[in-house]
């Protein structure tokens, strides 16, 4: 045993000498493997997002070596009734034959659809994430941009592929988008003679988008991602703010062994969850949509879920807005929901760490995450977003809807065009006061301690409950931030009355750090604490003084505690 | 020929065959059968039971002798084939105004539905309830009849007949629980919102085909559950809910402290 | 409420004697677990990390005999078994490995946290001063400031050279980039409306009042567009219905365009080209699936609900001598939905 051990250990070392005196691998190795990781569940939902895609292209590889990319017209022979003797593309008969007569063709599709969905899924929660603890701060604002790159890439990788199998549902999603293309002004009718190489829908789309998707998409996934991880290695991983956590440390387990076992082991997990939802899990199942014909259309006509706030505002946009200016057609009733509406949410998305930036005129690295209720309007402006975009997605699905809860659809797409604007304002302000109120419950906390149901009676016959002040740790995580407050900024003249340089700028800047400032709760400061201890007569007893009476306790019965409750 | 010969191994052969033998069979039968509406001939019993049934249920609002008021159709021609679709699937009697009748549990039993629709039948000519093997799904062809299920049902009863919403709180009923006859009467008849599907628009062969791809629907899914077959918003749920809620719940138990 | 009294608070006592902030009490002690402090539950642990491994190969040996021994078939039912038989083989061996992993981490190793120092991701000043002093060397070197016409050389050369791999890409992309064929479709004068897919024509007689068909123009698979018959028939789609002529109301120039009660629309939404197709019988209206833009075939197939603007464009027609129902011409504008040069 001893013996076989050793010669294990020195054809290790063997193999590390021969790599080292080549690369110098030693340096990296020295680097990386004690590199240390902090330890929180929200910090796994970007890796959910790397796996999917590693598990993407495991199951995109089995794929292509049977996918057939053509759009030429043969006749289909295979184990299915209702599509025997069909005529069909060859992307269509060549899905359904990996489907049904590839072993484990059907599983490996199902896994690569879900992986799909999944891998969206985890890049919107990863960037929430981002989002709400502030972790796109200095300096760490491009990588903000680079995953968002990411996100569209992501929607470009499942666009392409949700079209390949040239499917009826998806084949009339390129028809939307044909129609989303040619209304775009002046260029639109040439923008579509290019995506289809002629008029829809052509011969070659399929093969486009097969290019597309296994090769130009993937390509730019992959390097971003590469560069996504070294950013995250050179800035180190943020941490959630705790005792013994600072903006100059990060503390957490080492890569090696504990964090290869975790995150290593989280990709099997991935992996695993993925194999048992495409096992059990119908998804995309394009034998029921048939095979592309420009004729036929079937109710419940949605994209995947993440392109349906796109087809939510569609639908909810009221016909009224297309003009004809000088012989010209201009389709706003298509521009503004298609484009438009994306193009802001996407750009307020992008450019979201630069405004906050603006806003604070902070230029100080932030390597501790705020924790959200302490950051109200940020946190607001991030569920308002989410709402829009929610309202989108139920717009998108208003059919269902209907027939689901028995409503009209045209009531609900009344009320939807309503929500879309009010929803997100109610959502912020709802926020922004949820998030003011904990933060008061943190000061309540920090100031009076837990509650502890034991109430007490003093010799003069007051009643009070006794309260347990934190511990130092407890209470330094409700302490720990510092206060945000609204920009001053020079007057508007000097003292010899000259008007000043760059004031409407600062006026600006000073307006949005108001918005983001004005109303805010400050964390409780040693003195706070002090003086409620002093004067305090809810808190702790050991520390009154005894010549106000010995506090007589009677509360030790049940019925005491449940009045109390 | 040629083509023929090549694939006279196909292991799909065999069930090629059995499926031709089936046809030929079938459509033997149905050319020398005698058709059901003369073999049954309703006698002047049901007539009669019929009538008295539709004064006591239908004529509040058909009128006493089914010529229809305001709100109502007249019933006239319309046939046997309505009132056995309208009763057998309990749409009538309607229980209440709505966007249109909803189904539910019949209120008349078989006899006394065929009484009905015997009794209507009377009154003026109509399409007649289709025979056992103008439904029989297995003398259709279900690839035919996907593709005019596709061309002419699916977009509102959604691609495999999972039914969809229509304008104003009206719907294109989940054709699942529905019997051939019932879907057979549906697309000759036209009821509701439904436009009608004559003999011209699609043959009795034709409608029988797409009884025959809604009969394939019911072997489910090759891939799982069907997750209710309503396209990606339900797999856009799923994903959330056991994709996400699954792996988040992984990544906090990977993120907690061991005891 | 707290907010309140602790201002007052403020005001009470004497503020001036604690520090401004708390102070960082630093890491919390350690706390030992199960398994560091009993031997025989890290035992415990380690039998379920082998444990949990032993389910990876489990499920990697019942997924190879899934895939050997139950073939997906030629049924739904077996195709069904197949998949689920391999999900779940497939299942249990990555997620036995996942799960034996993170156990191991979670009970086994190390569970001190340990912190790293971080720097600030600046370079220091003397850095920054010998890249820069670097970089102008190089400009120096090289006379980019003082040879103006290099600079011109070499910016027009490079500006150009991607010419060459644009010009023929963008040349031949969009294929004979004739976008005024969006104008015209296969209709004509005479040619017959036929039902999709079969092909049949149709007597007018046969559409009886209620009756929805969806129509292709005779001929599509035919002649010169045989081979790109699809792009014709995702223009030329129709919908033609039958109502009582007392329920249609027609504009004074179309009155001719219908035939006793049969009217035929494009099927191409006006919106953005989904196919129209929920026909409602009762109301005459038409409802897009896509996004529910709603036309009512009795008036015109004017836009009553949702997002399209205009009116579906419709088809004439009349019958010929056989009684068979045939086109009297092209649309009079283009189907589908709108773009910047529709109108021109």
């Amino acid at each position: 045993m001893s013996t076989r051990a050793t010669t294990g250990q020195r054809a290790a070392a063997g193999t590390a000498d021969y790599l080292d005196q080549r690369t110098g691998v030693g340096t990296a190795v020295k680097g990386f493997a004690r590199k240390i990781f902090p330890d929180h569940w929200s910090f796994l939902l970007g890796e959910i997002a790397l796996y999917s895609f590693v598990i993407l292209i495991l199951s995109g590889f089995f794929l292509t070596m049977f996918f057939v990319p053509s759009m030429t017209l043969i006749v289909y022979e295979g184990p299915l009734a209702a599509m025997n003797g069909v005529e069909m593309s060859e992307a269509f008969a060549s899905t359904l034959d990996l489907s049904f007569e590839v072993t484990g063709g059907l599983l490996m599709r199902q896994i690569h659809h879900w992986a799909a969905l999944l891998f969206m899924a985890a890049i919107v929660t990863h960037m929430m994430r981002v989002f709400f603890t502030g972790a796109f701060r200095k300096p760490r604002e491009i990588n903000w941009v680079v995953g968002f790159v990411l996100m569209i890439l992501g929607l470009a990788a499942g666009f392409t592929g949700y079209s390949l199998p040239d499917d009826v549902l998806s084949g009339n999603g390129l028809r939307i988008t044909d129609g989303v293309v040619k209304s775009i002004p002046v260029v639109g009718s040439y923008m579509s003679y290019f995506i289809f190489g002629g008029e829809f829908p052509g011969e070659h789309i399929i093969p486009r988008l097969f290019t597309l998707h296994i090769l130009l998409i993937p390509g730019l996934i992959l390097a971003l991602i590469g560069l996504h991880l070294f950013l995250v290695v050179l800035h180190k991983h943020t941490h959630f703010p705790g005792p013994g956590r600072t903006q100059r440390n990060v503390v957490g387990f080492p890569l090696f062994p504990v964090y290869v076992a975790k995150a290593g082991g989280f990709f099997f997990i991935v992996f695993g969850v993925l194999a048992l939802m495409a096992g059990t899990m119908t998804i995309n199942p394009v034998w029921n949509y048939g095979p592309y014909d420009p004729s036929p259309v079937a109710a419940g006509a949605q994209p995947d879920w993440y392109m349906l706030f796109l087809e939510g505002g569609l639908r909810l946009m009221p016909g009224a807005t297309e003009f004809v200016i000088a012989g010209y057609t201009l389709s706003l009733n298509v521009l503004i929901p298609a484009v438009v509406i994306p193009g802001l949410l996407f750009t307020a998305l992008a450019a979201y760490p630069f405004i906050e930036a603006f806003a604070t005129g902070d230029k100080r690295e932030h390597h501790l995450l705020d924790r959200p209720r302490n950051a109200p309007v940020r946190t607001g402006i991030g569920v308002a977003i989410l709402t829009a975009f929610f309202i989108l997605l139920l717009a998108g699905a208003n059919d269902l809807i209907a027939t689901h809860f028995a409503m009209s659809l045209n009531d609900i797409t009344y009320i939807f065009r309503v929500l879309f604007f009010v929803a997100p304002v109610v959502a912020f302000w709802a926020t922004k006061r949820l998030c003011l109120g904990l933060q008061r419950k943190d000061r309540e906390l920090v100031l009076h301690g837990h509650e502890t149901g034991r109430i007490v009676r003093f010799a003069d016959g007051e009643y009070i409950e006794v309260h347990k002040p934190l511990d130092e740790y407890e209470r330094w995580i409700r302490v720990q931030h510092e206060p945000r407050r609204p920009l001053e900024i020079l007057p508007e003249h000097d003292e010899r009355g000259v008007r000043r340089k760059g004031y409407h700028r600062d006026a600006l800047r000073a307006r949005v750090s108001r918005f983001f400032y004005e109303d805010r709760i400050e964390p409780v400061t040693p003195a706070e604490l002090a003086a409620a201890h002093s004067h305090g007569e809810h808190d702790a007893l050991e520390g009154r003084p005894s010549s106000d009476g010995v506090p007589a306790e009677i509360a030790s019965g049940p019925s005491v505690d449940a009045r109390d409750r | 020929m040629k083509a023929i010969a090549a694939r006279r191994h196909h292991r799909l052969a065999p069930v090629a065959l059995l499926l031709l033998a089936l046809l030929v069979t079938g459509g033997l039968y149905a050319a020398l059968a005698p058709s059901a509406a003369s073999a049954s001939a309703p006698s002047e019993d049901d007539i009669a039971a019929g009538r008295a049934l539709f004064q006591a249920n239908c004529a509040t609002c058909h009128g006493p002798s089914a010529e229809g008021r305001e709100g109502a159709p007249s019933l006239i021609g319309v046939g046997a084939a309505a009132v056995d679709f309208q009763v057998s699937t309990g749409r009538m009697p309607m229980q209440m105004d709505g966007a249109q009748a909803m189904a539910k549990p019949p209120q008349f039993n078989a006899e006394e539905t065929s009484q009905l629709a015997a009794y209507v039948a009377s009154l003026g000519a109509g399409p007649a309830i289709p025979s056992a093997e103008q439904v029989d799904p297995s003398l259709g062809d279900a690839a035919n009849g996907g593709a005019l299920f596709r061309t002419n049902c699916a977009m509102c009863h959604g691609a495999i007949g999972k039914g969809g919403a229509l304008s104003e709180g009206k719907y294109a009923p989940n054709l699942g629980p529905s019997t051939p006859t019932q879907i057979y009467e549906a697309m000759q008849t036209g009821p509701q919102s439904m436009p009608v599907f004559n003999d011209a628009n699609l043959t009795p062969e034709e409608k029988r085909d797409i009884i025959a791809f809604l009969g394939e629907q019911d072997a489910g899914s090759p891939g799982g559950t069907d997750l209710g077959a309503i396209g990606p918003v339900g797999e856009g749920i799923w994903v959330w809910v056991v994709g996400m809620g699954l792996l988040i719940a992984c990544a906090v138990w990977i993120g907690a402290k061991s005891s | 409420m707290s907010n309140e009294h602790s201002s007052t608070d403020l005001t009470v006592s004497g503020a001036g004697t604690s520090p401004a902030t708390f102070q960082d009490p630093g890491m919390p002690p350690h706390q030992e677990r199960m398994a560091d402090k009993d031997p025989a539950a890290a035992k415990r642990a380690e039998r379920q990390v082998v444990v949990l491994f032993a389910v990876s190969v489990l499920g990697t040996v019942g997924m190879l005999l899934a895939y050997f021994l139950v073939p997906s078939g030629d049924t739904v039912e077996s195709m069904r078994t197949s998949n689920l038989l391999l999900g779940l083989g497939l299942f249990l061996s990555m997620f036995g490995i996942g799960a034996a992993a993170v156990h191991w981490a979670k009970t086994l190793m190390s569970d001190h946290e340990q912190a790293e120092a971080r720097h600030p991701q600046k370079s220091d000043p003397e850095t920054r001063a010998a890249a820069l002093a670097a970089l102008e060397a190089g400009a120096q070197d090289s006379g980019i400031g003082r040879r103006g016409l290099l600079k011109g050389a070499v910016v027009s050369a490079v500006a150009l050279a991607p010419l060459t791999f644009a010009v023929p890409l963008v040349g031949q992309v969009g294929g004979d980039w004739d976008v005024s064929k969006f104008r015209h479709t296969l209709w004509e004068r005479g040619r017959r409306l036929v039902r999709d897919p079969s092909g049949d024509p149709i007597r007018a007689a046969d559409v009886t009042i209620g009756s929805a068909y969806h129509v292709i123009p005779d001929g599509l698979r035919e002649g010169e567009h045989a081979t790109h018959w699809i792009e014709e028939k995702a223009k030329a789609v129709v919908l033609m219905v039958r109502m009582d002529p007392r329920d249609l109301t027609e504009a004074e120039d179309r009155r001719d365009w219908s035939y006793e009660g049969i009217v035929a629309y494009s099927k191409i939404c006006t919106h953005v080209g989904c196919p129209v197709a929920l026909y409602e019988r009762q109301t005459h209206h038409l409802l897009c699936p896509c996004h529910q833009s709603t036309f009512d075939m009795a008036d015109g197939a004017k836009v009553v609900f949702g997002p399209a603007k205009r009116p579906l464009p419709q088809l004439p027609i009349t019958v010929d001598d056989e009684g068979y129902l045939v086109a009297q011409s092209d649309f009079t504008e283009p189907i589908g939905p709108s773009y910047w040069e529709r109108l021109k």
